[in-house]
């Protein structure tokens, strides 16, 4: 709705300043996010995606560079100000016990609302609004303390919509959810983007949820720098493997996903199609072997077929009906029984 | 709405009750004409005497220190999100023991006494007055440390620390004083409500309403920080000043019913227990309005009790809060079964 974009920072650096020293976290961040993108902020643990988000939230200070949201300096905007253009969920627990879902909500409305926080009618259509947004309207009169973790986290973001931000920055919020939450989590984020001017930048863990569902990615490499793009540009770039690599994972761009390096018990062919073909595939990769296109002189072969499967590896045959007799054939062989 | 009628009523029968009773009826007539005839010198029996000048400020006194100390106790308890806070937290009632036992067990007691005297003032008012130096000094050394510490559980232990600290100064000077004065130490330690006459009601009234009615107007940066400071934050709130100012109003309220009063324990954590577990909320737009009225009534139930209503006897008010407040308080945190702290 805006001319200017919802977040823009000008050499920005964040760390932390001790009285001694300044460590510097990230620096040269020249960032933008314009109105309606979805932004995953990805990295590896500790290497400053939290400090990232609190400094664009104003919880820590910059070190230097500047930070505008929707064209106004951070530094110089009151506090009711920021909490009209951003809004904030974190990781952390919120232990409220007695309150019911919507007042939670209603809380949002502090930086709209008069001194003694009273709803108004325009306050109570924005609640409205921001608990229909996210899906929990037959939450909004229980108690807060008796939901399950991802319909809080749900809550705490409707709080953060009633405060009608241009910008809304998640801290790992789907870091207590299980699979299904987190998923759905996502999708909701997404959608609240596509629905109104709201930016979103959100930092996760979920590299595989993050890269299906993001406009862009914002990804830290080990150097400090940040790699920015469209998901499949940061994949093409090869950067998640860099930024991940020396562990006992690969990313497999194909998949855009990590696979366990376990072994290397040499390479070997899958016949068949379909899902069985795919599922023996991941059997074998499980087990040490990296799975290779048809290959004449390969001596290592897994049949996937209707009934079952059938396997030569360097001269030893067996076949069976299920990938958990697979799997104890191909350990049998690597353990040269 | 009950708690207000239940006020009401308690107000009344801690005007009846005492040494001598007074029929409720009579406590009414003398109430009503006070009201219409203020200066009138009509006829004044004992009993309107004993009611007029005796029992009201005494009343007043317990449900404004009341209503202080819970209004305080919920402020506290919610900004450091600790179900054990109270307005002392930060050593206030420690620093107001310093400075009364330095008047009352120091050396400095006679020299104390006749400075008050030159100054015109009484012995008790010298006590409340020390009391007050005391609770400002460590509450300033707290807030100006405090300023500097970004975490609230550190502030609260600093405050703590601090109440140590102060504590075992007091207890220096205990060990080292005589037994005479160490009975009147005793007796301010005990806490009362009946040191309040009419004439300082008119300092004591002023400084307790005004400072009920600022708390009052922090309902809604209270339910913000329900969420914690990080959100609160993120919603608008400034963080620090507000910490600052709670702490501050908490403490001096707190500091005031000590300096008229004596420490007077359990009620600050006691009663925002009791108003959570009653209403079944965590809201401040209900909880600020409860712990008022709350906080009046059980103050006026102690003090009824601690005068053993028909006898000549009489309890410490201190002991009356607790043994009375302390299974009440169990009670309702067992029956609403999760705390509203817990988990």
């Amino acid at each position: 709705m805006t001319p200017h974009p919802a977040l823009q920072t000008r050499d920005l650096a964040v760390g932390y300043r001790t009285r001694r020293a300044r460590r510097v976290v990230l620096e040269r961040l020249n960032l933008s996010v314009r109105s309606g993108e979805f932004v995953c902020l990805l990295g590896p643990n500790g290497i400053g995606k939290s400090t990232l988000l609190r400094t664009l939230a104003r919880m820590q200070p910059a070190l230097w560079g500047t930070v505008e949201l929707g064209g106004a300096d951070l530094r110089s905007i009151t506090p009711t100000e920021l909490a009209r253009r951003l809004g904030v969920v974190l990781a952390e627990r919120v232990a409220v016990e007695a309150l019911p879902a919507r007042r939670i909500v209603e809380l949002g409305r502090y930086p709209h609302s008069g001194w003694f926080g009273r709803m108004s009618e325009s306050d109570r259509r924005v609640v409205d609004w921001a608990i229909d947004a996210v899906r929990v309207t037959h939450l909004a009169g229980r108690d807060f303390s008796l939901l399950s973790d991802g319909e809080r986290q749900r809550v705490m973001i409707a709080r953060a919509l009633a405060q009608e931000p241009v910008l809304l920055l998640l801290d790992e919020p789907t870091a207590f959810l299980d699979v299904p939450s987190r998923v759905e989590l996502m999708g909701l984020l997404r959608r609240l983007t596509r629905d109104g001017p709201l930016a979103v930048i959100v930092s996760t863990h979920d590299l595989e949820l993050a890269l299906r569902t993001a406009d862009v990615v914002w990804l830290v490499m080990p150097g400090g720098e940040l790699m920015i793009g469209a998901p499949e540009d940061v994949v093409m770039a090869g950067a998640f493997a860099e930024a991940f690599e020396g562990r006992q994972i690969r990313f497999d761009p194909g998949q855009r996903s990590f696979r366990l390096l376990t072994g290397d018990c040499g390479e070997a062919v899958v016949r068949g199609s379909g899902l069985r073909a795919t599922l023996a595939a991941a059997v074998l990769e499980r087990e040490g072997y990296a799975v290779v296109a048809e290959n004449e002189g390969c001596a290592r072969l897994v049949d996937a077929h209707d009934r079952g499967w059938r396997a030569s590896i360097d001269d030893a045959q067996s076949s069976g009906a299920d990938f958990a007799s697979l799997a104890a054939f191909l350990r049998e062989r690597r353990t040269g029984t | 709405m009950a708690l207000v009628v239940a006020l009401g009523g308690l107000f009344l029968l801690s005007l009846a009750l005492g040494s001598t009773s007074v029929p409720l009826r009579r406590v009414i007539d003398v109430l009503t004409s006070m009201w219409r005839a203020p200066d009138a010198a009509l006829d004044r029996d004992a009993a309107a005497i004993i009611v007029e000048t005796i029992r009201l400020p005494r009343s007043l006194t317990a449900m404004l220190a009341g209503a202080s100390l819970g209004i305080a106790g919920l402020q506290m308890q919610t900004l450091f999100r600790n179900p054990l806070a109270d307005p002392f937290a930060l050593g206030i009632s420690s620093g107001a023991s310093l400075g009364v036992a330095l008047v009352v067990l120091g050396s400095g007691y006679g020299p104390a006494i006749a400075f008050g005297t030159a100054m015109g003032m009484r012995g008790d008012v010298l006590t409340t007055a020390a009391a007050i130096t005391g609770a400002a000094l460590v509450l300033g050394l707290v807030l100006i440390v405090s300023s500097r510490i970004a975490n609230p559980t550190t502030v609260l232990i600093l405050g703590l620390m601090f109440g140590y600290a102060v504590s075992a100064i007091v207890t220096v000077l205990v060990g080292a004083s005589q037994p005479e004065r160490l009975q009147q130490w005793a007796q301010w330690g005990f806490g009362s409500f009946s040191g309040v006459t009419w004439q300082r009601l008119r300092l004591f009234g002023p400084l307790t309403l005004s400072g009920v009615l600022i708390a009052s107007a922090t309902t809604k940066q209270l339910n913000a920080l329900l969420l914690g400071e990080n959100y609160a934050r993120s919603m608008g709130l400034a963080v620090r000043r507000a910490r600052l100012l709670t702490m501050l109003g908490a403490s001096v309220l707190g500091a005031v019913v000590t300096a008229f009063c004596g420490p007077i324990s359990f009620l600050g954590i006691a009663v925002p227990h009791l108003c959570r577990g009653l209403l079944g909320t965590s809201d401040h737009r209900l909880l600020v309005p409860a712990v008022v009225v709350m906080g009046s009534c059980v103050a006026l139930v102690a003090q009824i009790v601690s005068l053993l209503p028909g006898s000549a006897g009489v309890l410490p008010l201190n002991a009356v809060t607790s043994l009375m407040g302390a299974p009440v308080v169990v009670a309702v945190l067992l029956r609403s079964r999760r705390g509203a702290f817990a988990g």
